[in-house]
């Protein structure tokens, strides 16, 4: 015969061992305490700080004294778009724009090849290849693509061996995207954003094209789909959340940028670049703080406009 | 897959029929061309086949998981192959609601994939298929993921379809209770090679080789020792439970090893000594329990002797 007791063993002794059977009755609890220290983290240190910036731009100048005014006014965003400050704005966000379609571009036949096709070490030697440049520093690269733009650089020496460089002028010589050298025009700019912010690109695409069952494109060529027509109406639509994920990283971290365009470009500045100068050298925090907004601002309006297309029905 | 040698007739109801791993899927992505043979040739409809991709054959595809697509509501979804093909946004909408009609699934249109049972997911991706006018459907263990009473459903279901719209119906299937209620002709694979074809009848009375009479219905096989005592031919053959009968005096003796009740029928392990036999008996008042001695018969014809002795 079994004894009685058998079947359920007795109580825990000790309090830590109370305690555990505590939390184990009341799981509630045990989410709360685990989750107390990441949300005041989140909650008061990175949002708190961001709302406390915001803050500032609703303060404004006193353009004699150079001390801060702390009364509620929107005079520092009517200074935000005066045509010089809105040249940078425009300037930024049309960089961030073509630096996200040209990183769309080249990351979607990467991550389509290392989500469809690679397999075993050929995908442990695709992440590597991704990750590689993010583990050495981003200034060390952006310098190394100085040298390569530069009139002296390796990019003049190649196309003069190939007798080319007069196309190499012929592209300076354009406006707006042309300059003295690449390493001094926007193109450059372009060319050192796009390969710094690739793989935030190409790995949320891979990751969303991973979920995108074979027999979906199969089913797509059975009902007499060519593979263009595949890619159009199956494949783009259900790795759009990817491509909304890889331009969220490559948009905003272009649009708060200031160092590959101070060391990499035409002098004129980017939003990054004013909100530093305005912090630091000129001292007008109201007015970094506004400029602080916009990327906020755009990307909220960017998001907003991604759900109203759909982009996020796949999820 | 080696020594697949198939012929489908047009308006037919094909099975193919297997264990996993028998072939028979692939032969379905030859027919759908989403495999290509790396020798050999198909044709479809006295057409070559070989190198001719999926989007090019006049033949669809239920996928086994369905293959929905989830950024697409029903009718869009049902629409796709008219969509591809340029036909207007009215003339779509409308055959696809036609074509909803058709497998009983009017009024989803709107719906979302996810937000649909199996079943109706499954009477989807048939809409679907047959939008297109295909002259062969075919299907890849359509209904393996429903649960049984729809799956009975089902099967008559796709038969009425088949009877109703009169094209080739190819259908794969490990399950040998669906490829012999819905199907005319069964073709049975067995590691890349197809053992036998015929009519669910041939192929359930009488099967070619030790692996078909195992694998369609349960089958007492008779080793060639046994069969020698009783036809005097030295060969394998097939008894099946339900052609065994008890009888008072006469056949053989055996005793009763165990015995299931199952309703209508009741299954009897009986030990002949030599052999161990199943029996498959109407559930009378009598049941013989476990240890009993009881006397049993068979018909000489139900025992059906194969030449393959694999």
């Amino acid at each position: 015969m079994n004894s009685p007791v058998g079947v359920i063993s007795p109580g825990r002794q000790g309090i830590l061992r109370r305690l555990a059977d505590t939390l184990w009755r009341r799981p509630r609890l045990l989410l709360l305490l685990m989750l107390a220290l990441p949300v005041s983290w989140l909650g008061v240190i990175y949002l708190g700080s961001l709302v406390a910036l915001l803050v500032q731009s609703f303060f404004s100048i006193d353009e004699f004294s150079g001390l801060i005014n702390y009364e509620f006014t929107l005079k520092t965003y009517r200074e935000l778009l005066i045509p010089a400050n809105l040249d940078i704005i425009v300037r930024t966000v049309s960089m961030a724009a073509v630096v996200t379609l040209a990183a769309v571009v080249v990351a979607f036949p990467i991550a389509y090849y290392a989500a469809r096709y690679a397999r075993g070490k050929w995908k442990a030697a695709f992440y590597i290849g991704v990750m590689l440049p993010l583990w050495s520093s981003y200034l060390v690269k952006i310098y190394a693509w100085k040298l390569v733009l530069a009139r002296e650089g390796i990019l003049n020496w190649l196309f003069d061996k190939l007798h080319l460089t007069w196309l190499l002028d012929a592209y300076l010589s354009l406006p707006l995207i042309g300059g003295n050298s690449l390493s001094v025009s926007y193109t450059g700019t372009f060319l050192v954003f796009l390969y710094v912010w690739l793989p935030f690109m190409i790995l949320p695409l891979q990751a969303s094209l991973e979920r995108v069952p074979a027999s979906l494109l199969e089913a797509s060529a059975d009902l007499g789909a060519s593979a263009p027509q595949t890619f159009r109406h199956v494949v783009l639509p259900l790795s759009l959340p990817g491509v909304i994920a890889g331009s969220i990283f490559t948009f905003s971290l272009t649009l708060g940028d200031y160092i590959i365009p101070q060391i990499i470009g035409s002098s004129r500045l980017f939003i990054g670049q004013a909100v530093y100068t305005h912090q630091g050298t000129a001292g007008n925090i109201p007015l970094a703080a506004a400029f602080a907004v916009v990327p906020i601002v755009i990307m909220g309006v960017y998001l907003w406009m991604a759900k109203r297309a759909g982009a996020f029905d796949a999820l | 897959m080696d020594e697949v040698d198939l012929e489908v007739f047009e308006g037919e109801f094909f099975a193919m029929l297997g264990p996993s791993g028998s072939g028979k899927t692939t032969c379905l992505r030859l027919v759908a061309g989403f495999e290509q043979p790396t020798s050999g040739h198909i044709e479809i409809f006295g057409q070559t086949a070989e190198g001719v991709p999926p989007f090019r054959r006049n033949v669809n595809t239920v996928f086994q998981d369905y293959a929905l697509f989830p950024h697409l509501n029903v009718i869009d979804n049902v629409a796709y192959g008219l969509m591809i093909r340029g036909a207007g946004k009215a003339e779509r909408y409308r055959t696809a609601a036609e074509a909803l009609e058709l497998v009983a699934l009017p009024g989803l249109g709107k719906r979302r994939a996810g937000e649909l049972s199996g079943g109706q997911r499954q009477r989807v991706a048939l809409a679907r298929a047959l939008v297109n006018k295909p002259r062969v459907l075919l299907l890849d263990e359509p209904l393996g993921a429903l649960d049984l009473k729809l799956r009975e459903q089902m099967q008559e279901e796709l038969k009425n379809l088949h009877r109703q719209l009169g094209i080739t119906f190819i259908f794969v299937t490990h399950d040998q209770n669906e490829a012999l209620s819905m199907a005319d002709r069964v073709a049975l694979f067995n590691q890349g090679k197809v053992v036998q074809v015929g009519t669910p009848q041939e192929i359930y009375r009488c099967p070619n080789s030790r692996f078909v009479a195992d694998f369609v219905g349960s089958s007492n096989l008779l080793p060639p020792e046994f069969v020698a005592g009783i036809s005097g031919q030295n060969k394998w053959a097939s008894l099946r439970p339900e052609a065994i009968r008890l009888t008072s005096a006469g056949g053989h003796e055996a005793s009763v090893v165990a015995c299931s009740y199952l309703g209508g029928t009741t299954r009897l392990a009986l030990d002949l000594g030599s052999l161990r036999l199943h029996a498959l008996l109407p559930s009378v008042a009598t049941i013989p329990q476990p240890g009993q001695r009881v006397r049993i018969d068979w018909n000489p014809d139900d025992v059906h002797l194969m030449e393959d002795g694999i």
